[in-house]
């Protein structure tokens, strides 16, 4: 590494009326400012200006297109505003929302981190990953020093010098004939120049996870083409080979975002999320209690596996994430009409079939009230709780669905609707089916609980119907 | 300034009548017509009405080989239903409108943008840019950032670093793409007379030249009847299949 030429740039140099306020970082490729919006502004804001010369690193030049033209296409919480950018003509340079947080690379110095916390890191990371995905972005540098948190414990992703737009032109396509990534985070397919694929952001979300969980990185810290092509057909250690007490569901998950072939990871973001969030309902593998890496004979038959498997060039993040959503079946017990129970399940057959990969929640909601003691704290409660996820199973078994696909989650709350719509939000549910029964008077009235799940919710709802004369109805 | 680039309108006045449409609705102020303004549809004189006003005003057209197969006595070089489809246009077209024709260029520049029909290497050869080989020959003839072209009619959009590593890449309509000047471009805008992509919309394209920003578009339009209207013109009915299956 050449010595750093002497800067042009200093406290008080004004950019575009930008002024320049502290240098908070100097890397390879870019040195990172804090600056003052023209005419000051209420919102701090970092100026980051690509490093450029004979001298420098010709991928600067390039990260920063890259980054030019994905960050003004990303909205939410869980990336940086942009705010502007200078072209090449002049200075060039990028000007975004100053994250106040704290960077989950500060989190290294005191690994391994509880199980919990790994997990609660895992899931709000891998949501922001599924929002990301949402809006056609691979991030494909996925690592703690490109994770942030706000104040309010939200992840937030920054720099996306290497990220794949999949509506926008690759500017890396023909750009290196080296694989584009970070040693230790680097996904297979990215390892054999694909770069069209959000699955591979998990398996670096899972690079991270089984690092803050064990102390020690899964495939190291390699630094040759050769060594990166390793973790092709080596697998990691186990998690429980490093560490004794390590659970055997967090070892389930992230050794499933460790596979290989990214067809035997979770196929989303929300469903790694998923997982995080509901430790309880992961379905055990072989592999969660696994003690010895896999011998080199299984990992060398998956390796010639996903070579045969052509990549394919069409594949686009929507049509991904379409193919494998959380659908969750929101379930009225009280009701007894058969038909509509059944007319549900068939829509659910329909969504299920053509979403090979979907998995779907089913969720009751028991009614506590508004005031008052909490019914479940008593014995009664409990009860109550364990029916629900009886009386789910029971609802959901001609579905046939193998369980690793289907969950049962009965929640406990004073307004059923508000409830259906926060478990759907947190969740990243792509789609709530709910039933309606008929329009009586009374029900418009006093609203029904999908109406107030149409009205709330932020993703597609579905509401299924029957014709009332046709019911044989037990009551 | 909202810039429309639109090309191979082949005389499908009801095609471009919605493009038209559809990039005002947009605050286009300006249009570039990048050749083949006739041939194959049935209106050739409305659609030269149209171009000839908006010429007159800020647009540019420049020359396709359609329109320089008008202007001559024999079309004998070209295939049998583009030279049935140009010897019906020759015979009804007033001779201003033929002279029109035969005084437009074959290529414009501005702004660091070249407007060419076919390609830039030679412009009056009419070869095609069907891949990343002829869009590296086309980037690499001419000094201009960004190149718009038609003749092909299926959309495309190519870039190349100053190295001359040329990718290719497939746009969709409505995405606002960045065309950075940090590399060359060359935009196929298709067609928006005659797709041959497999829709049969009409294809045209925006360019906001302050942010350089491109953005494809696919416009629905009544090509049944304007299919129907070749029929019963005496043009060649394989003409009229091409509008109804975008192929």
């Amino acid at each position: 590494m050449t010595t750093p030429p002497r800067h042009r740039f200093q406290p008080g140099t004004v950019i575009d009326g930008y002024r320049l306020d502290e240098r908070i970082h100097h890397g390879s490729m870019a040195s990172i400012w804090r600056v003052t919006a023209p005419g000051g502004g209420p919102t701090p804001l970092v100026m980051k200006i690509p490093r450029l010369g004979e001298a420098e690193d010709p991928a600067a030049i390039v990260a920063f297109e890259v980054e030019v033209m994905i960050l003004p296409t990303l909205s939410g919480n869980h990336t940086p505003r942009y705010v502007a950018a200078g072209g090449l003509a002049a200075q060039p340079y990028i000007v975004m929302e100053w994250i106040d947080g704290r960077s989950l690379r500060a989190q290294l110095d005191r690994m391994p981190l509880p199980d919990e916390e790994v997990a609660s890191v895992g899931a709000r990371v891998a949501g922001a990953l599924h929002d990301i995905h949402s809006q056609h972005v691979i991030h494909l540098d996925v690592k703690p020093s490109n994770v942030m948190f706000r104040e309010s414990g939200e992840a937030v992703v920054i720099d996306f010098g290497v990220s794949r737009h999949d509506r926008l032109p690759d500017l890396l396509a023909e750009e290196f004939r080296i694989p584009i990534g970070t040693g230790p985070y680097i996904s297979p397919e990215q390892v054999r120049r694909i770069r069209n694929d959000p699955r591979s952001d998990i398996f670096a979300l899972g690079v991270v996870l089984y690092h803050l969980s064990t102390g020690e990185r899964p495939f190291g810290n390699p630094t040759s083409v050769a060594g990166l092509r390793r973790r092709l057909y080596r697998s990691p250690s186990p998690p429980r080979a490093l560490r004794e007490d390590y659970p055997e569901w967090l070892q389930e998950i992230v050794l499933k975002c460790l596979e290989v072939d990214p067809n035997r990871r979770y196929q989303t973001a929300a469903q790694l999320a998923f997982e995080l969030q509901h430790p309880d309902r992961v379905v055990l593998t072989e592999a969660a209690a696994r003690r010895r890496r896999e011998g080199i004979w299984a990992s060398t038959k998956r390796y010639f596996r996903m070579l045969g498997e052509e990549p394919d060039p069409r594949q686009s993040v929507a049509g991904h994430l379409a193919r494998a959503p959380i659908v969750v079946a929101a379930i009225d017990l009280a009701q007894r009409s058969e038909a509509l129970n059944e007319a549900m399940r068939s829509n659910l057959r329909d969504i299920l079939r053509a979403a090979p990969a979907a998995r779907l929640a089913c969720v009751m909601v028991l009614k506590t009230s508004r005031i008052g003691m909490d019914v479940t704290e008593d014995e009664e409660g409990r009860n109550l709780h364990v029916k629900g996820l009886v009386d789910l199973n029971h609802w959901a078994r001609p579905l046939g669905l193998p369980p690793n696909r289907i969950t049962y989650h009965v929640l406990e709350a004073p307004d059923a609707g508000a409830a259906i719509v926060e478990f759907a939000e947190s969740n990243h549910v792509a789609q709530v089916v709910v039933g309606s029964r008929g329009s009586s008077t009374l029900r418009r009235y006093l609203g029904s609980v999908s109406s107030q799940v149409v009205a709330l919710a932020n993703c597609t709802v579905t509401v299924v119907k029957t014709d009332d004369r046709s019911e044989l109805a037990e009551s | 300034m909202i810039v429309a680039l639109l090309s191979d309108v082949h005389a499908n006045f009801e095609a471009l009548s919605a493009c038209l449409e559809h990039a005002r609705a947009r605050a286009a102020e300006r249009f570039i017509f990048l050749g083949d303004h006739v041939g194959y549809g049935p209106d050739p004189e409305r659609v030269l009405e149209v171009l000839t006003n908006l010429v007159g005003g800020n647009g540019i057209a420049v020359l396709g080989n359609h329109d320089l197969a008008v202007t001559q006595r024999s079309s004998a070089s070209m295939q049998e239903a583009a030279r049935a489809a140009i010897d019906w246009t020759r015979k009804r077209l007033p001779a201003a409108q033929i002279d029109f024709l035969a005084g437009l260029p074959l290529t414009a520049e501005e702004g660091g943008r070249l407007y060419v029909h076919a390609n830039a290497w030679a412009p009056d050869r009419w070869e095609y840019i069907t891949g990343v080989f002829d869009a590296r020959r086309s980037m690499r003839a001419t000094p201009n950032r960004w190149t718009f072209c038609g003749h092909v009619h299926t959309p495309a959009l190519y870039h190349m670093t100053d190295d001359g590593r040329t990718s290719a890449f497939v746009p969709q309509s409505g995405v606002r793409i960045p065309l950075p000047v940090t590399r060359r471009w060359l935009a196929v805008v298709g067609s928006v007379g005659q797709p041959r992509d497999g829709n049969p919309a009409a294809s045209y394209a925006l360019f906001d030249d302050e942010s350089a920003l491109l953005t494809f578009f696919r416009v629905p339009y009544d090509y049944a009847s304007v299919a129907r209207r070749i029929r019963e013109s005496g043009l060649p009915t394989g003409l009229a299949m091409r509008l109804e299956t975008g192929a």
